[in-house]
């Protein structure tokens, strides 16, 4: 049942990771994506999926896909319809149930986040409509796949397991949403193992979305500089396995790292911008250092929002000064869209997969583009390779209509 | 203390807004007339159900969120106040912490219709208001601003059977203490875009439209109490499972026929897509209501309307309990029963 919910226990179980996956622009996989954000390799090119001529911007993280997707369950037919962004899913969960150990059972919680789905395949259709609407040739295969719980019902398929699937759309939030709603559900004894994560593909309806908002750069993003003049658009996924500890010793997995605190508020100051002094960014924070049992003295590393925005750059470093307070001054931070690009539903879970590998690797991904860096920065942005002791990252997410998201994660030793 | 009660409902919807004006289309039990939505490049219009202009223009129509937003904000702002009643000054106050779950399939899909074909004329030239509207969560962004409530929101997006989805996750903030009370919303809006591709399915729907809102706390205020007792695990369907088979277990999971007990169903009148649900239901002898059969296909907001029904019905005295069953369009099968606990 999904309600009447499960008698609590004495205290809420603690959560740890045992699988990881992860596509972007840099790469399909832990080690590639690894090696990339550590090196602070930029993934930007030109364009292809569509065309940009008549953008200001013309450039995004695009991603390449292996020549073949891996072995799965699904259907040749099922197989031929899957689009974009359901491809970076099925990669990415591949790699984390792998990771993981996982097995086809029933029961295994999926929790997704994602601002668009299939929406390249909404387009077609509204296309197709339009210019030929005598016309229904594969009409009813795109309203179908375009929708986001059909590319989560594909990976139940694909990987032999039942949900329930929970879809949370909260803009550039999502991802991280997803993440904290699932770390939510197994400390409320709601299951002892879940997937979740997040995936965007970039489509032409977003990618002139942000352009008409002029929030484009045209030039690989640069957060946190001073002279930053927009973002950079990416497409991808992660997927995290999570488990409770107990769970995960059970059966002797690997844990890869635990989380440990999470916060979800609402910025109402405006639909696309957020509050100019960043009170919800410093609220969402701070709820994740409250479930935590944190301080900002104990974080060692931001994995900031740093979207290169003008807006929000400058109202995350105003939350992230107040929020760390003395803390601030030698406190690490840096945004790895400097990378890959901003991936919209996808980036909380991604970020999320970075500070794991910064995590148990040691190190702090860099923003290789960065040249000078804003004075509202009273914080260190990390700007060349550091290997560092860390044990403590926070991961920001802020979404447009207002939704912010904090995620805390603690390296397993 | 791990109970969840009603402590409001709001619903918009083709028979007008306002729940009386939902419970008086139910209780006449004729479906609503249908009107024409042309359909571009088709002499033929889409046969739709559309909600009616209000009586006059609401006030809160006025707020600087709410001037340009779409219906399906409108629809959803509406239902919510209804729902929220007097509580609403407490929320805008910052004395009542409110959770909010905004529940969609379709979505925000006239905005987003509109603003592709502007990006299909000219990219270049494509509007940015317009853009702003596209985005999931932009209904639960305005109503948060509207009640200027910062406290967690969700925006869900799956077919219809989400709706109870977002009940679940609402009652887990509410008895882990993230929230004072909770508002759920199922919400889409009409479009040619979206009536088209329900036709593409099946040719017997009629697409509906609006919202509906239920407001949920830890304690009880309406007489009779409104209790939510249970939601059940989510079957999926899809290539590899069945429908009918999803629609069974759920069934399995809620009560044997009572004769003092209310069944509403999710079917909307149209064999083919009924099918598993009643067959699920054969047992079932008692009272039904259907509120799709009479309002039309609005997928999360006729989830909504079923509750709304169960509970407006359970309030009236004429039940003990309720039972909610949703087969959903094309994720899952869930159900919800709602009782009134001075009968249990």
């Amino acid at each position: 049942m999904l309600f009447p919910l499960p008698k609590p226990s004495k205290a809420p179980p603690r959560i740890v990771i045992t699988g990881a996956g992860i596509v972007t622009a840099l790469g399909t996989g832990w080690r590639t994506n690894a090696n990339g954000f550590r090196a602070g390799k930029q993934a930007f090119r030109p364009v292809t999926l569509f065309d940009v001529s008549r953008q200001r911007a013309k450039i995004a993280g695009e991603v390449d896909f292996p020549q073949l997707l891996p072995p799965l369950q699904l259907s040749q037919k099922q197989l031929s319809r899957l689009d974009r962004a359901t491809k970076m899913l099925l990669l990415a969960v591949q790699e984390a149930w792998l990771q993981a150990g996982l097995t086809p059972g029933e029961n295994l919680p999926l929790v997704l986040g994602t601002t668009s789905g299939g929406m390249a395949l909404a387009e077609t259709y509204l296309r197709h409509a339009l210019r030929s609407p005598q016309s229904q040739r594969q009409q009813a295969t795109r309203v179908m796949n375009y929708q986001a719980q059909r590319q989560a019902l594909d990976v139940c398929d694909a990987f032999g397991f039942s949900g329930p699937i929970t879809i949370i759309s909260n803009a550039c939030a999502s991802g991280a949403n997803a993440i904290g709603h699932a770390w939510e559900l197994l400390r409320a004894g709601h299951a002892e193992q879940a997937l979740t994560g997040g995936h965007d593909a970039l489509c032409q309806i977003t990618f002139a979305g942000f352009d008409s908002l002029q929030a484009l750069s045209p030039t690989p993003c640069r957060p946190f500089d001073a002279r930053r003049d927009g973002l950079s658009l990416g497409e991808g996924a992660a997927i995290l396995v999570l488990e409770t500890l107990d769970h995960a010793r059970r059966r002797g997995a690997e844990i890869l790292g635990e989380i440990i605190g999470y916060g979800a508020v609402t910025d109402v100051h405006h639909l696309t911008q957020p509050h100019p002094e960043g009170n919800a960014a410093l609220a969402a924070m701070r709820a994740a250092c409250a479930s935590a049992g944190m301080t900002p003295e104990q974080i060692d590393y931001v994995n900031a929002h740093g979207t290169a925005t003008l807006q929000n750059d400058s109202t995350e470093a105003a939350a992230i000064n107040r929020w760390a307070g003395a803390r601030a001054t030698t406190l690490p931070v840096s945004s790895t869209k400097a990378s890959i690009g901003h991936l919209l539903g996808a980036a909380g879970a991604v970020e999320a997969v970075v500070c794991l590998m910064a995590l148990r690797g040691q190190w702090l991904p860099p923003e290789m583009s960065l040249k000078k860096i804003d004075p509202a920065c009273r914080f260190p942005v990390v700007r060349e390779l550091v290997d560092k002791k860390i044990e403590v990252a926070l991961s920001n997410s802020f979404g447009f209509g207002g939704a912010n998201a904090s995620l805390i994660f603690r390296r397993w030793a | 203390m791990s109970r969840i009660f009603v402590h409001g409902l709001g619903a918009v919807s083709p028979a007008g807004w306002g729940v009386p004006a939902l419970s008086g289309a139910l209780k006449k039990s004729e479906p609503l007339p249908t009107q024409n939505l042309p359909r571009p490049g088709w002499e033929k219009p889409l046969r739709i159900r559309a909600v009616p202009p209000p009586p006059a223009q609401p006030a809160f129509l006025a707020h600087p969120r709410l001037r340009r937003a779409s219906a399906i904000t409108q629809y959803a702002v509406g239902a919510s106040r209804e729902a929220l009643g007097e509580d609403i000054g407490r929320v805008q106050n910052g004395e009542l912490r409110l959770g909010i779950v905004v529940c969609l399939m379709p979505g925000c899909v006239t905005y987003s219709r509109r603003f592709y074909e502007e990006v299909l004329g000219d990219p270049a030239t494509a509007s940015p208001l317009i853009f702003a509207e596209t985005v999931y969560n932009a209904p639960a962004s305005h109503l948060a601003a509207f009640l200027n409530s910062g406290t967690v929101s969700y925006t869900l997006v799956g077919d219809d059977s989400s709706f109870l989805q977002g009940l679940a996750l609402a009652s887990g903030w509410l008895l882990n203490d993230q929230a004072d009370g909770c508002l759920v919303v199922g919400a889409d809006e009409m479009d040619w875009v979206v009536a088209d591709a329900v036709r593409l399915f099946e040719r017997q729907s009629v697409q509906g439209a609006g919202a509906g809102a239920l407001y949920l706390r830890k304690e009880s205020s309406t007489k009779p109490a409104l209790e939510l007792a249970c939601i059940t695990d989510a079957f999926l369907f899809s290539t590899a499972r069945a429908r009918s088979a999803a629609a069974q277990r759920m069934r399995a999971q809620l009560p044997e026929y009572h004769p003092r007990e209310l069944l509403c169903l999710g079917t909307q009148g149209v064999a083919r897509a009924d099918a598993d649900e009643l067959a699920a239901w054969t047992d079932w002898m008692g009272v039904r209501l259907a509120p799709k059969q009479l309002l039309g296909e609005a997928f999360t907001a006729s989830a909504a309307w079923q509750c709304i029904a169960a509970c407006d019905a359970l309030g009236r005295g004429d039940f003990n309990a309720a039972n909610v069953s949703i087969v959903g369009a094309n994720e899952q099968a869930i159900g919800a029963r709602f009782v009134n606990p001075d009968f249990l």
